[in-house]
């Protein structure tokens, strides 16, 4: 039975890829052929659509947006989650569990529930359709998963660490930037993927944030997919390109994520 | 877990966290409560209302049938992925060049923006054009998920599976290789069998990553809303409408302020309980 335990994952990962292969397919094909043949490769290769997407300043702009505020979300998150995770992971303090778990209860927060408040509020503080009114409203969710994450980490890090930088004379700030941050490195890099990843793929307040000078690549593909009739071989390229950031943030975070997860967090 | 000392400092710390959430939640909750107690004509005119708007949905039949399908639609997502997930980690191999592969691979789907999944299985699936439409067409299966009930539900829980398995895989697998090797050494000069194992070893050792993993499923698949709205539309009819597709329809599509308000509370209060629940359930977990 053990030799043919590999093919559950194996079948698992051609289940995955069938649906990204065939937007990859999509993206290569012209919208004849899309619509008049099928075929499980394209006949007339063709890479148009790709172009336009480069060429069109709306359609590139719409992935500059896009990257803008999820990295500036991602330090923002990570960076104020850093001294609240460790004050939860180190010290007792007045009411701390209370706001650990509210803090929390801002990641159960259903999206759908945020969207008009949130598009008051922006409008109201002079915020809206930037790319850091995004950033900010996606902190609602991020932030409590990033302390969440990184209390995990610290408080798998015994507090002896903390009491030698002591007697060795470091004051607080220097022992921390110099020694408590690069311990836990790989809880920041896990912490900054996870970040990155929701609000990457987050559409619902990043589309009501936005009207025409920050919006994100995914609220321009929606409108193509609605106005301009079925144009679906250009929807699949603008698909394709938006897993390529994904892919490359996974690839380079592999080895945190696994450490960070043997850790029993996240 | 490390001696924690008593420190009022520790304020400090939390403080710019708190302010950046606080902003982001008590100034829209407090606009959610406001709007759910009060009758607007426009122009800016409120009424106090009281709980009407409260009372008024949770007797609609409208928002009735959207918790219902909702419930329906989080169970299935649970029941599948769970054990799925569990299932696909046992089997993935623990040490090698196969470990980066599928954790690459199969983390792959959830950096995928939402709305991007929904346009591509519309792709994936639509009956003329895509793999699994035509596919199953071809096998003498009546399906068209644009127009029957039945074959919206199948792919939007195909969807999902697709989507969020792996966020279980992921998870239980680091559940996994956190057992020393010591345990499966003395289970096997105890002669434990496979299901042994499984039942006395690895599955406790799993617990606490395994409530993770259900909190997320939960709490996700209950919000979930953009995957479904750009596939189904909520449609056909409204077999699909779950409650925050039904929720925007009603605050952003007819800007009805109080229902939709009230409805928000109802909502989040509901996600609020159940993951109360179970959070308390892994706290005490924890303490044991």
């Amino acid at each position: 039975m053990r030799r043919y335990t590999w093919l559950v994952p194996t079948l698992y990962i051609i289940f995955l890829m069938l649906p990204i292969y065939w937007l990859l397919n999509m993206s290569f094909k012209t919208t004849n052929e899309i619509l008049g043949t099928f075929s499980l490769w394209p006949r007339e290769f063709t890479l148009e659509n790709y172009r336009t997407i480069f060429t069109d300043s709306t359609w590139y702009n719409g992935y500059f947006n896009s990257m803008k505020y999820v990295v500036l979300n991602m330090v923002i998150s990570v960076s104020v989650a850093l001294p609240a995770a460790y004050a939860f992971s180190r010290y007792r303090f007045l009411g701390d569990k209370h706001l650990f778990f509210w803090l929390l209860t801002n990641r159960m927060a259903p999206p759908a529930v945020f969207a008009l408040p949130f598009f008051q509020l922006y409008s109201a503080v002079g915020l809206f359709d930037t790319p850091l009114a995004v950033a900010l409203a996606h902190a609602l969710f991020n932030i409590p998963l990033a302390v969440w994450i990184l209390e995990g980490f610290m408080s798998g890090i015994p507090r002896e660490l903390d009491d030698t930088a002591y007697v060795d004379g470091y004051s607080f700030p220097r022992f921390f930037f110099k020694i408590f941050i690069p311990t836990i490195a790989s809880g920041i890099g896990v912490a900054a993927f996870f970040t990155f990843m929701f609000s990457w793929v987050e559409l619902l307040l990043a589309k009501t944030l936005t009207s025409v000078a920050a919006k994100p690549i995914a609220a321009i593909m929606t409108k193509t997919a609605s106005t301009s009739g079925y144009e679906l071989g250009l929807l699949a390229a603008a698909g394709v390109l938006t897993i390529i950031p994904g892919a490359f943030v996974i690839y380079f975070v592999r080895n945190y994520i696994a450490k960070g997860f043997a850790m029993g967090r996240v | 877990m490390a001696l924690k000392t008593t420190n009022q400092k520790g304020w400090l710390f939390v403080i710019p966290v708190v302010i950046l959430v606080a902003f982001n939640a008590v100034i829209p909750l407090m606009t959610v409560v406001n709007y759910s107690v009060q009758e607007t004509f426009g122009n800016n005119l409120f009424f106090w209302q009281g709980i009407g708007w409260f009372e008024q949905v949770l007797n609609s039949e409208r928002f009735q049938s959207s918790l219902g399908r909702q419930i329906t639609f989080t169970s299935i997502i649970l029941l599948i992925e769970i054990p799925l997930g569990i299932a696909i980690a046992l089997a993935m191999p623990r040490k090698g060049a196969g470990v980066s592969v599928c954790l690459v691979l199969m983390a792959l789907p959830l950096l995928i923006p939402w709305n991007v999944v929904g346009s591509m299985w519309t792709i994936f699936a639509l009956p003329e054009i895509g793999l699994l439409g035509k596919g199953l067409n071809a096998l003498g299966f009546d399906y068209n998920f644009t127009r029957q009930p039945l074959s919206a539900w199948f792919t939007v829980i195909l969807m999902d599976v697709w989507h969020w398995t792996s966020l279980v895989v992921l998870l239980a697998y680091a559940g996994l290789v956190s057992i020393p090797d010591a345990y499966y050494q003395a289970a096997k000069i105890d002669g434990a069998g496979r299901w042994a194992i499984f039942r006395f070893i690895q599955l406790p050792k799993m617990k606490r990553v395994l409530t993770i993993a259900i909190l997320l499923r939960f709490m996700d698949s209950f919000m979930i809303y953009t995957e479904p709205f750009v596939l189904t539309g909520g449609g056909p009819g409204n077999t699909t409408t779950f409650l925050s597709i039904d929720l925007v329809k009603t605050a952003l599509g007819q800007f009805d302020l109080g229902p939709a308000a009230a409805m928000s509370l109802i909502y989040f209060l509901i996600v609020l309980a159940v993951s109360w629940v179970f959070y308390t359930l892994m706290m005490k977990d924890e303490v044991e």
